[in-house]
């Protein structure tokens, strides 16, 4: 089981993402955008990041770049959820710290298998 | 694991509502010059997250569509293209277009397509046309490569990390333990520490070795690739066949050549890969006939509030059952407290419980600015529209409601009301015409006005047009209002051309008719060359009637206050029969059609004359009744039941609701009691010849 921050300005995104880690025993944090979610992994530390780039206030790039600074996120996986298939956006992500992206659409299974390779 | 993604569309669908809402405002406000970056972020996003959650739901048609918006908006918001005229009409159109897919997807319908694919078109002709970059977006669609390379007998991958690889939150051991689970553990893997530096030089964040892994079994390129994936730019990976020449790879053999494999090749293909096979497989999970819009949102301080109360329900509940154990006529004043507290609970209860039917009127303004634009544009007007207390609250069911009969309202204020720039100019105004919507909470309703600086309502063309439709005798006298009031009267229209925007057969009084079914009422006044205001009343909430409760025999009936005109008393002399068997007052210089309760419903009583009783003046589509009924009681507010769901129909009787004492009393629905006396000759010659 692990714990894991999911961020996304979309509420039906962030329930299937949360109802798909809960449902595979995960322990799930959500946030709305990256200053919520920054707020929070300011207090504690977590076993994965899941963020959508897009979001208003403070969007996934800059999450990202942030958590880095933090000590206890200089290691952990940051997954960019994304809908670019392009790859600046993606190597955005990267430059900014990110480990990895899930490309959407994405269903369940896709993400659980994707988040597999990340956790343990 | 498999998931059942239909129970999350609700939200998506009253998501991507609110993103469209969101889309239009913004473009709406936009200024075309100067656009502001944070509005066009906002509508990017909105889009944005319509296509991310309609290809997750399975919406392909959506998300194809929203695809073509997303990259024109992408390309305004990172400034490689102007913003103009007509790619906003472009967009707001296409917003109207998504929000009729959605609406189809939600009701379980196939959409049609026809829209968008027009629409889709003339994206594709401005993205096309001076792109500054070529389109890349679409590649994705495409069925990926099927360039498949086998390594015959296995591979041998050599992974050679730049040093910060750690940074990024990857670890190779996690990468060698997936390759292990794709060739099951067949695999050696080999240290190169030739980069390692001297111990006090070793930096413990850095990551300095280097991996070569033999993989002896036979699996496909790609799916090494994939584990490698997220690191392609932050390592060396070179993918080189163990053995070329093998056998068990006879198809795939003459691809299997030396050529170092393209890195970049390997991005895109997962995620393409990835896009058919959910689109295809989410799609078949269509969603099953869904209600209309059956939930609401509610925020959590309403929500908290009301926790709060039923907590304090629960103190006074357990005070009450102690109090009631041992129970002795001293504790009689303990007892009025307590009843007196719960009787508080309650009320402050049943308010919050109708505070969360309760939405800003902004709902509906929201959509006018829209309106209002297309409008005057279309008829060459210019107008300003103004609003206020759009957080003004009512009740949702009422919301729904009201919303068509105000778009007919403002049509009418633009397209009779406000005068051409020119006339308006010529008649010494300003060239820009103004409507203003307002809305604010007055003694338990609320008041929607829709007021507009036009040339107001001619008085003279309406008795006119109304004499010629036969609505008022020639040369009859009419007050100022009573000529108002000729609008709403059935089969009046006054504009000389029908034109495409009003007078398309829905009148003014399909407007009033429509407000009179929610217990509102609409005035009119108007001032001519300065404008007119509609005044519309509406109560807060359909769940809650402000009633007039009258005694006919042991009877108890409600009748809503607002349609409600006068009751008065009066001797026989003021009642006229007409034909034999119609009774109608003349009150004051009108003839008002007078109605027996207790024969229309079947009343067992003593006949009292007229002038024992009361007349209970009403109205209802304009027209008047007087109601005769034995006692007026007090007035109160009752809660509506719906007799419907709890017994049956009744002609005449819109619900029904518990009185104080514990009885039931009926709800008379006027405009139902009106019908039944246009046919209640019959009735009343029935019971006069009983009689």
């Amino acid at each position: 089981m692990a714990k894991i921050l999911a961020v996304d300005d979309s509420a039906s995104m962030r329930q299937m993402v949360s109802f798909t880690l809960k449902g595979a025993g995960h322990d799930v944090v959500e946030a709305s955008d990256g200053t919520e979610a920054l707020k929070y992994a300011q207090g504690q530390s977590v076993d994965l990041v899941l963020s959508d780039v897009n979001m208003p206030n403070m969007n996934g790039i800059e999450l990202c770049r942030n958590l880095r600074q933090l000590p206890g996120y200089k290691f952990t996986p940051i997954l960019m959820l994304t809908t670019e298939s392009a790859g600046d956006k993606k190597m955005e992500g990267k430059s900014a710290g990110a480990t990895g992206w899930i490309v959407k659409p994405f269903n369940p299974d896709q993400l659980l298998t994707t988040i597999k390779k990340v956790l343990g | 694991m498999s998931i059942d993604l239909s129970q999350f569309h609700q939200v998506f669908f009253e998501e991507s509502y609110e993103g469209l809402d969101a889309m239009e405002q913004g473009l709406l406000d936009m200024d075309m010059v100067s656009p502001d970056a944070e509005v066009i972020n906002t509508i990017f996003r909105a889009a944005h997250s319509m296509k991310g959650g309609a290809g997750t739901f399975g919406f392909t048609q959506v998300a194809e569509f929203t695809h073509v918006l997303e990259t024109l908006l992408d390309q305004i918001r990172s400034g490689q293209r102007a913003m103009s005229q007509d790619i906003q009409n472009l967009l707001l159109k296409s917003v109207d277009c998504i929000r009729q897919l959605l609406q189809d997807l939600q009701a379980g319908n196939d959409p049609d397509l026809t829209e968008s694919t027009t629409l889709k078109g003339q994206f594709e002709e401005i993205l096309s046309g001076q792109s500054p970059v070529p389109a890349t977006a679409d590649k994705s669609d495409a069925p990926v490569d099927d360039k498949k390379e086998e390594g015959g007998g296995g591979w041998l991958v050599r992974f050679i990390p730049e040093v910060t690889l750690l940074q990024t939150g990857n670890e190779p051991a996690r990468m060698f333990r997936q390759l292990a689970d794709l060739c099951d553990n067949e695999m050696q893997v080999s240290l190169d520490t030739s980069r390692l530096p001297v111990f006090t030089s070793l930096n413990p964040e850095e990551c300095y070795l280097i991996w070569e892994i033999r993989i002896e079994k036979t699996i496909n390129k790609e799916d090494i690739e994939e584990v490698f994936e997220w690191v392609t730019d932050d390592a060396e990976i070179i993918i080189t066949p163990l053995d070329a020449g093998s056998a068990q790879a006879p198809v795939a053999e003459t691809k299997v050549t030396a050529e170092q494999p393209k890195i970049e090749d390997v991005q895109a293909k997962p995620a393409g890969a990835a896009n058919p096979v959910s689109t295809e497989k989410a799609a078949v999970k269509q969603p099953a006939k869904q209600q209309e819009s059956s939930s609401i949102r509610v925020s959590i301080d309403k929500v908290d509030s009301l926790i709060n109360m039923v907590g304090e329900l629960v103190i006074t509940q357990s005070m009450l059952g102690q109090l009631g154990q041992n129970f002795d006529i001293t504790r009689v004043q303990r007892l009025q407290e307590g009843l007196a507290q719960l009787e508080h609970n309650t009320r402050e209860l049943q308010e919050s419980v109708m505070k969360i039917r309760m939405m800003p009127i902004s709902f509906v303004f929201s959509r006018f600015p829209r309106l209002v634009r297309d409008v005057s544009i279309s008829l060459d007007k210019k107008i300003d529209l103004i609003m206020s207390g759009e957080n003004t609250e009512l009740d949702k069911t009422v919301m729904e409601k009201i919303g068509d009969p105000m778009v007919h309202l403002i049509r009418n204020s633009i397209d009779h009301g406000i005068e051409k720039p020119a006339d308006r100019v010529a008649a010494g105004k300003p060239e820009t015409g103004t409507v203003h919507l307002n809305a604010y909470h007055q003694s338990g309703n609320i008041v929607i006005e829709i007021k507009d600086d036009g040339a107001g309502l001619n008085t003279d063309r309406i008795l006119q047009k109304a004499t010629e439709k036969g609505l008022v005798a020639e040369g009859a006298n009419l007050t100022q209002e009573q000529i108002f009031d000729l609008i709403f009267q059935p089969g009046f229209s006054t504009a000389d051309v029908v034109s495409d925007l009003s007078g398309r057969g829905v009148g003014m009084d399909v407007v009033r008719r429509n407000i009179a079914s929610l217990n509102g009422s609409i005035e009119v006044s108007s001032e001519r060359g300065r404008g007119s205001r509609f005044v519309i009343r509406l109560p807060l909430t359909l769940a809650i009637l402000d009633g007039q409760l009258v005694k006919v025999g042991e009877e108890i009936y409600i009748f809503p206050l607002v349609s409600i005109v006068e009751s008065i008393q009066l001797d026989d002399r003021a009642i006229n029969n007409v034909g034999g068997h119609s009774d109608v007052l003349q009150l004051r210089d009108e003839y008002v059609p007078i109605v027996q309760l207790d024969d229309v419903f079947n009343i067992e009583k003593e006949k009292r004359s007229i002038a024992e009783s009361i007349i209970v003046v009403v109205e209802t589509d304009g027209e008047k009744i007087g109601v005769v009924v034995d006692e007026l009681m007090g007035q109160q507010q009752v809660v509506i039941k719906s007799l419907e769901e709890n017994y049956k129909r009744v002609d005449g009787i819109s619900g029904a609701t518990i009185l104080g004492d514990g009885t039931v009393a009926l709800i008379v629905d006027i405009s139902g009691l009106s019908k039944m006396s246009g046919t209640s000759a019959k009735i009343l010659d029935g019971s006069h010849k009983a009689a």
